[in-house]
């Protein structure tokens, strides 16, 4: 059973008058794993963080058009609110250097005053820390702070971080680019896990990160969203001719 | 060929040599300073020195309590209103550093840095003084504040300015809202630089006397009323050191002693803050 | 949960603006203040403005009793210590910029150096005085006996050696940042060639910063105008101008600081306090034009 969980209508996004993303009409259902691929410069990073409402934190940062989760236009809706309800996990690893792994774990909550008991909070933290495979590897030092952690497991922290907020939807933003190939592989194999629970929005710039993980792909270009398909029929038989330059690597 | 290097080569460390020799020349007055404030006042601190008042002309015992406690009262009272102001006014220039109100505001605290303490002084005079018609401790923690205001925000700012966006990004996706991602995830990674400039202010201003000598004015005995004048030790050490009596001289080596050993600790503490409490980005 | 969570954020967007409205609102209070000292300055110095006009400036006798007003005498203590004192600070200050900037960046020995700069910039300035009345005046007067010149032992001369040392820090510190900033390339170029160690100092280091260094010099020289309690403490007290230059420069004078220091709490009519304001005011107007320049120069220099 298809649902849509996130439809963006005529969507548009602006620096300044820089116009960056233009006219997007893309609809995602619910536990789908969707890449966004593309050249720099293209757009896709300000399409996603247009959906939980960060582009608009830049200065001179503008948007049109809407991006309806769940059936309600974000753009209407409190936008702390929205970025409660949508995790995002960005380039870099971005843990909080001055909390500890548990407290980052939990930090959409304890940064928001939000009170909750000793025991939910730990069941919290095991559970979002399993579901970003990292349970195992931090059991023992929950309670020290993350710089000692490898990249990789940053990022992992920071995946269960989103997901303790409990969202439908997580965006991620070029996840692995900083990351090594172990690390990176780690992190491919989450995506595949955490399918069954949430819907995944990946914005990459490696090709093949995208054919490897994603059930349909996105391309943009040029702030177009040039083509949006099954991944395997995008790889294989691409309906835009912008689309087979991309894939035959005619630019990047 | 040979002889050119050479002659070139003396010449250099000849000229190393004068540097190295005027360079570490500095160390000399600060230790003539150092050891003759140390042995003109430690030899004045005793019990009776901390907590009596000073004696009138001609008898001997008195202390130095009321200016004791007037810099501790206008100091903290100072940094209670600096201490945000600063924090705030610096919170604003590093988040929003091309607006025109950051531009105004950063060339009012370079000017503000550069003004003459008495000039200060003189604009409280007028501001609180006067209108109030009597010298105050109030007076005296205004001037104070006003001293401390372009220490704090610098050091706010320039803390914050350091720290990565990314930081920010991370609490913000989270939907925590602006204002807790300041002061829950911003404020608390920059502490460390943010504290050593507060008590740099503090160290600062602990030991200006121009800007007391028309507010807080003086006082011979131990007052704690802020709307009265209050004595402190840099006024006390100016009026005693610039007296005739042997006596007053004498607590303003003891005073002066005590002033040293704060002004120090505090510098020392700072040193070891930043270094402690740096958190590791 | 949902509701709650809605709930928490509405409330949540009315403390993020009162917030931001409070940053803005501490900002606009420093503008405030800075602009009210500016302000009052001017409304208190204007019975004295409007007195004496710009005539005052240059007027040489200051006589409050007979309600004579000059400032000329305190611009000259003023100038003569500030400059002096720059004078004799500039070798000090470079020495140690460049011994910390180039030759000894790290180690023991230049964080000892380093922390001793610091400190002399830390000893409060009435320290500085006291220790001076006390022992540099002295000094200073066994000197002049020696030279025949008359003995009073406080004077400009003295106020300028105090202000040299306190003054050492602030030049010292700009000069390492900015000598720390000359590229590694241009350097490493100069070696390359087979300069030696103080030919590279001499012909590369030194053009690079030169006008860093000169905004140094500026900054230093407002902080020398603005210093108060040392100046009043060794400097004499006397509005009175020497008849030689040697008169001058060894004998008892007033910096502007230092007269209103001495005689504000004495002023009892409208026109000596507004005088002494007027005083304030030059003040105020010349170490603000210094630090500004000075900083633009700097803020020019590091973003080249």
């Amino acid at each position: 059973m298809e649902s849509t969980i996130v439809r963006a209508e005529n969507y548009n996004a602006y620096f300044g008058d820089n116009h960056v993303v233009k006219d997007v009409n893309i609809s995602i259902n619910k536990n789908e794993v969707i890449a966004v691929m593309g050249p720099s410069g293209c757009g896709k990073t300000t399409f996603l963080r247009g959906i939980n409402r960060m582009h608009e934190l830049i200065p001179g940062a503008t948007a049109k058009g809407k991006i309806l989760l769940d059936g309600q236009n974000v753009y209407d809706m409190n936008a702390i609110y929205v970025r409660a309800k949508i995790g995002m996990v960005f380039q870099r690893p971005n843990p909080f250097p001055n909390l500890s792994i548990y407290e980052n774990v939990i930090a959409g909550y304890l940064l928001n005053g939000i009170k909750v008991s000793k025991a939910d909070k730990d069941v919290i933290v095991e559970k979002s820390l399993t579901s970003a495979a990292l349970w195992k590897e931090v059991k023992d030092s929950l309670h020290k702070k993350g710089t000692f952690l490898s990249g990789g497991q940053q990022q992992r922290l920071c995946i269960a971080r989103a997901i303790a907020m409990q969202p439908e939807l997580i965006l991620f933003d070029e996840p692995t680019s900083a990351l090594d190939p172990i690390s990176t592989s780690s992190v491919e194999a989450l995506f595949h896990e955490l399918k069954a629970n949430y819907t995944l929005i990946i914005v990459t710039h490696n090709m093949q990160q995208a054919a490897r993980v994603s059930d349909r792909t996105a391309f943009f270009y040029m702030g177009e969203l040039v083509e949006f398909d099954d991944t395997k029929q995008m790889f294989t038989n691409p309906t835009d001719q912008r689309t087979q330059n991309y894939i035959t690597g005619r630019f990047s | 060929m040979e002889a050119k290097i050479g002659t070139r080569n003396i010449k250099s460390i000849f000229f190393k040599g004068i540097i190295v020799f005027f360079a570490f020349l500095i160390t000399v007055p600060l230790i003539i300073v150092l050891l003759y404030i140390i042995k003109q006042g430690a030899s004045q601190i005793n019990w009776r020195f901390l907590s009596h008042v000073p004696a009138p002309v001609g008898e001997t015992g008195g202390g130095i309590i009321n200016a004791l406690v007037g810099s501790f009262i206008m100091v903290m009272l100072a940094a209670v209103v600096a201490i945000p102001v600063g924090m705030a006014a610096g919170i604003y220039l590093s988040e929003n550093p091309r607006t025109r109100l950051a531009y105004y505001t950063g060339l009012c605290v370079d000017i503000l840095q550069g003004v003459p303490s008495i000039v200060v002084g003189i604009v409280v005079y007028f501001w609180l003084v006067k209108p109030l018609g009597t010298f105050s401790a109030l007076s005296g923690s205004a001037a104070l504040a006003i001293m401390m205001l372009p220490i704090v925000i610098r050091s706010t700012e320039q803390t914050l300015k350091l720290l990565p966006d990314s930081l920010k990004e991370a609490a913000l996706s989270l939907g925590v809202p602006y204002h807790r991602v300041i002061l829950k995830v911003i404020v608390p990674c920059g502490f460390a630089g943010i504290l050593s400039g507060i008590t740099l202010s503090i160290a600062r201003v602990i030991g200006e006397t121009a800007p007391l000598l028309f507010t807080a004015f003086g006082n011979p005995y131990l007052s704690g009323s802020i709307t009265k004048p209050m004595e402190s030790l840099p006024h006390l050490i100016f009026t005693y050191a610039t007296s005739p009596y042997d006596d007053w001289h004498n607590l303003a080596w003891g005073a002066s002693f005590i002033l040293l050993v704060f002004v120090l600790t505090l510098n020392i503490i700072t040193k070891v803050m930043t270094r402690k409490w740096k958190v590791q980005l | 949960m949902e509701n709650k969570r809605l709930e928490l954020s509405n409330s949540q967007l009315k403390w993020e603006t009162l917030f931001k409205r409070i940053l803005i609102a501490m900002s606009v209070l420093l503008l405030l203040i800075v602009l009210g000292v500016f302000v009052t300055l001017v409304i208190e110095s204007l019975p004295s403005i409007k007195a004496l006009g710009i005539g005052y400036l240059w007027g040489k006798v200051w006589d409050p009793v007979q309600n004579i007003y000059g400032a000329y005498p305190f611009l000259l203590g003023t100038l003569l210590t500030s400059f002096i004192a720059l004078i004799i600070s500039i070798p000090f200050s470079y020495a140690i910029a460049i011994y910390l900037g180039e030759y000894n960046p790290k180690g023991w020995l230049s964080d000892l150096l380093k922390n001793t700069v610091e400190l002399i910039a830390a000893v409060p300035s009435i320290i500085y005085g006291f220790w001076g009345l006390f022992v540099l005046v002295p000094l200073i007067r066994t000197l002049e006996i020696k030279l025949g010149i008359l003995p009073y032992g406080i004077g400009i001369f003295t106020a300028s050696i105090i202000l040299a040392v306190m003054i050492i820090p602030y030049g010292a510190s700009l000069g390492i940042t900015l000598i720390r900033m000359v590229p590694s390339p241009l350097k490493e170029g100069a070696y390359a060639l087979g300069a030696t160690r103080w030919e590279v100092i001499r012909s590369v280091i030194m053009p690079y910063t030169r006008s860093g260094l000169f905004a140094g010099v500026l900054l230093s020289l407002g902080r020398a105008l603005g210093e108060t309690m040392a100046v009043t403490m060794l400097i004499g007290n006397t509005s009175a101008i020497g008849d030689s230059f040697k008169n001058i420069i060894f004998g008892p004078s007033n910096t502007m600081a230092s007269v209103i220091a001495n005689e504000f709490t004495e002023a009892d009519h409208t026109e000596y306090l507004s005088a002494l304001i007027e005083l304030g005011l030059v003040l105020f107007l010349v170490t603000v034009v210094i630090n500004l320049i000075g900083k633009r120069i700097i803020t020019k220099f590091t973003n080249n």
